[in-house]
């Protein structure tokens, strides 16, 4: 895909997506049922130590 | 090196157009350090770990690069020591690359980024784009570049080395995401100062990324919408590190400096989400857009702008107003609110309708008015919202205190860009976080530079003579011809030159670096 036509593919999937018009409504509780499941599987196990462990030095 | 001995060049093609004062487009980027750790060794040293990171990716990507690729800071750095150390990645040990470049890793990657240790932090300066979409285009790129580096520097350590895409460890350490915007040198920066401070002490209400723990080092249990808000102690200055300051006067514009400043942005917040980046992007071109016209009419400015910073970063229940300096108060929604309806104002007196400013208006209009309404129906779309209602999902479910590490542990996994390990990316894959961009467009993105800026020349300098390529800056790139020939400097002054338009011909006409040269010689030679 040239660099025209992979800018092209941006603006027609921002067309054709529109991104997606919201709920109005309050998240369900299946939704966030729906990410708990998805993310007690990947959760970290000793969560004490890796937060413990997440130290960085200074930045910007 | 002597001054007298570069030969500068510059590339005459480069053809300079003004971008259109009423639109999301304009010259941009976005710059990140990232959270970097060995979960098996916390003592493991940051500055090694970087390097390691970005030295494995250079040595996959561009394994024939000149041993010692460098950032050209100046023309009159002592470039010529690069002679010495030529020997190409390829002939050596991957595994004493790292020690031995501890600390210098420095690299300008094919698609006009840059990509470097700074501080104890790896960092992913992305190309210079002309859209907000391809600002979050390219800095997800940058995620999967930082991904891929990680994985590789895993396996040829044997170390698990983990990168995050965030701003603060909960221990009183920040590290940056910064926005640049090139901004007409015109405007008066006292202007910048009036009319930006309070969009952004406000702009984390739709663009924070959400964080457990109240203060710089998590004194108090809690939530706030903002990584970094608890981090700016001043309202301007030219500091990053220290005394951090909600308008930032760093000014090195490298573009023409009587035309353009570039605009550093430091409050920021690291986006996981593509939407909330390219609107983050966006919102914050309109306004500079408004300013630059001078459209825009403040009534209004902050009593005490930092502590607003704060209030408004902890005040995730839209409960607070903030204190103005006429003795009136405002919601952060309400100033944010101020600014869309101004740019709508804008819109249609100006008669500007392009696409992309369209749909960053619109999208910025129906997001305040969600976060109105029923904030916790953007879930899929914004940061902190989604991070918040996985936090109080976990918090209702096995009723966890906002001190439980668990959460902490949450809101830092969030942030993890292994695909399989981010919270963020499984939610994305899983559809539960929209998503802008495929990851075969990512892909294409990790690879090639954009083609409407001089990251084109830069990029496809790198790609085409990689080992010929002794150092690129922003402005800059320092081609090395072999022992007897002094290292020449084509410079690259204008952001909106060297484009693929540009420079295409030029690129299929030169098979090495060389051919380049000559194809520019003479008339663009400069003394």
């Amino acid at each position: 895909m040239s660099e025209r036509e992979f800018a092209k593919g941006n603006s027609d999937r921002e067309q054709s997506t529109d991104f997606n018009p919201l709920p109005t409504t309050s998240s369900s509780d299946l939704d966030v049922t729906d990410l708990l499941d998805a993310i007690d599987l990947v959760l970290e196990e000793n969560a004490e130590e890796f937060v413990k462990g997440f130290v960085q030095k200074g930045g910007q | 090196m002597t001054p007298g001995e570069a030969s500068t060049l510059r590339c005459h093609q480069i053809h300079s157009h003004k971008v259109s004062q009423m639109s999301v487009r304009r010259v941009m980027g976005i710059e990140s350090e990232f959270g970097i750790s060995n979960p098996r060794d916390s003592s493991a040293n940051p500055m090694l770990l970087s390097s390691q990171v970005v030295n494995a990716y250079g040595n996959e990507v561009m394994p024939n690069r000149i041993r010692r690729m460098r950032w050209d800071y100046d023309v009159e750095s002592p470039l010529r020591d690069a002679r010495g150390f030529d020997m190409s990645r390829a002939e050596a040990d991957p595994s004493q690359l790292t020690d031995d470049d501890y600390g210098l890793a420095n690299l300008v990657l094919p698609n006009g980024a840059r990509y470097y240790v700074d501080h104890a932090h790896p960092e992913y300066a992305s190309p210079e784009v002309t859209n907000p979409l391809d600002a979050a285009l390219w800095d997800c790129a940058g995620d999967r570049i930082i991904e891929r580096s990680a994985r590789l520097a895993s396996t040829l350590t044997g170390d698990l080395i983990t990168v995050y895409k965030n701003n603060t460890d909960g221990k009183g350490v920040s590290y940056g995401t910064h926005e640049n915007y090139q901004v007409l040198r015109e405007v008066a920066f006292s202007d910048l100062v009036k009319f930006l401070t309070p969009f952004f002490v406000t702009r984390c209400v739709f663009a924070g990324a959400g964080r457990v723990g109240i203060g710089q080092e998590n004194i108090e249990p809690g939530f706030q919408i903002s990584q970094r808000a608890d981090f700016f102690e001043a309202e301007v200055g030219l500091e990053t590190t220290l005394r951090r300051p909600i308008i930032n006067t760093r000014d090195e514009p490298h573009a023409d400096p009587d035309i353009y400043r570039r605009l550093h942005v430091i409050i920021g917040d690291a986006n996981m989400s593509q939407k909330i980046n390219y609107l983050k992007m966006g919102t914050t071109a309109i306004v500079l857009s408004m300013i630059e016209a001078g459209f825009l009419e403040l009534d209004f400015e902050l009593y005490d702008a930092v502590t607003s910073m704060h209030l408004v970063s902890h005040d995730y229940k839209f409960e607070t107003k903030q204190r103005m300096r006429d003795g009136s108060e405002k919601s952060a929604l309400e100033i944010q609110q101020h600014y869309h309806q101004s740019a709508v104002r804008f819109l249609s007196e100006t008669k500007e309708s392009d696409e992309m400013t369209l749909d960053v208006v619109a999208q910025w209009g129906r997001i305040l008015e969600a976060l109105d309404s029923d904030p916790m129906s953007l879930i899929n779309e914004v940061d902190w919202i989604t991070k918040l209602s996985v936090l109080n999902g976990y918090r209702n479910r096995d009723q966890l205190l906002w001190s439980d590490s668990r959460l902490a542990a949450i809101d830092i996994q969030f942030a993890d860009l292994r695909p399989d390990k981010g919270l963020a990316r499984v939610l994305q894959q899983k559809g539960k976080m929209e998503l802008l961009f495929t990851e075969e467009q990512i892909a294409i993105a990790v690879a090639n530079p954009p083609s409407d800026t001089r990251a084109y020349f830069r990029g496809t300098c790198v790609s085409k003579y990689v080992d010929q390529v002794a150092a690129a800056s922003w402005d800059s790139v320092i081609l090395d011809l072999g022992p007897d020939v002094p290292l020449k400097r084509i410079s690259t002054p204008d952001a909106l030159g060297g484009t693929q338009a540009a420079s295409h011909d030029l690129f299929e006409t030169s098979k090495l670096a060389g051919d380049l040269l000559a194809n520019l010689m003479p008339e663009h030679v400069l003394a």
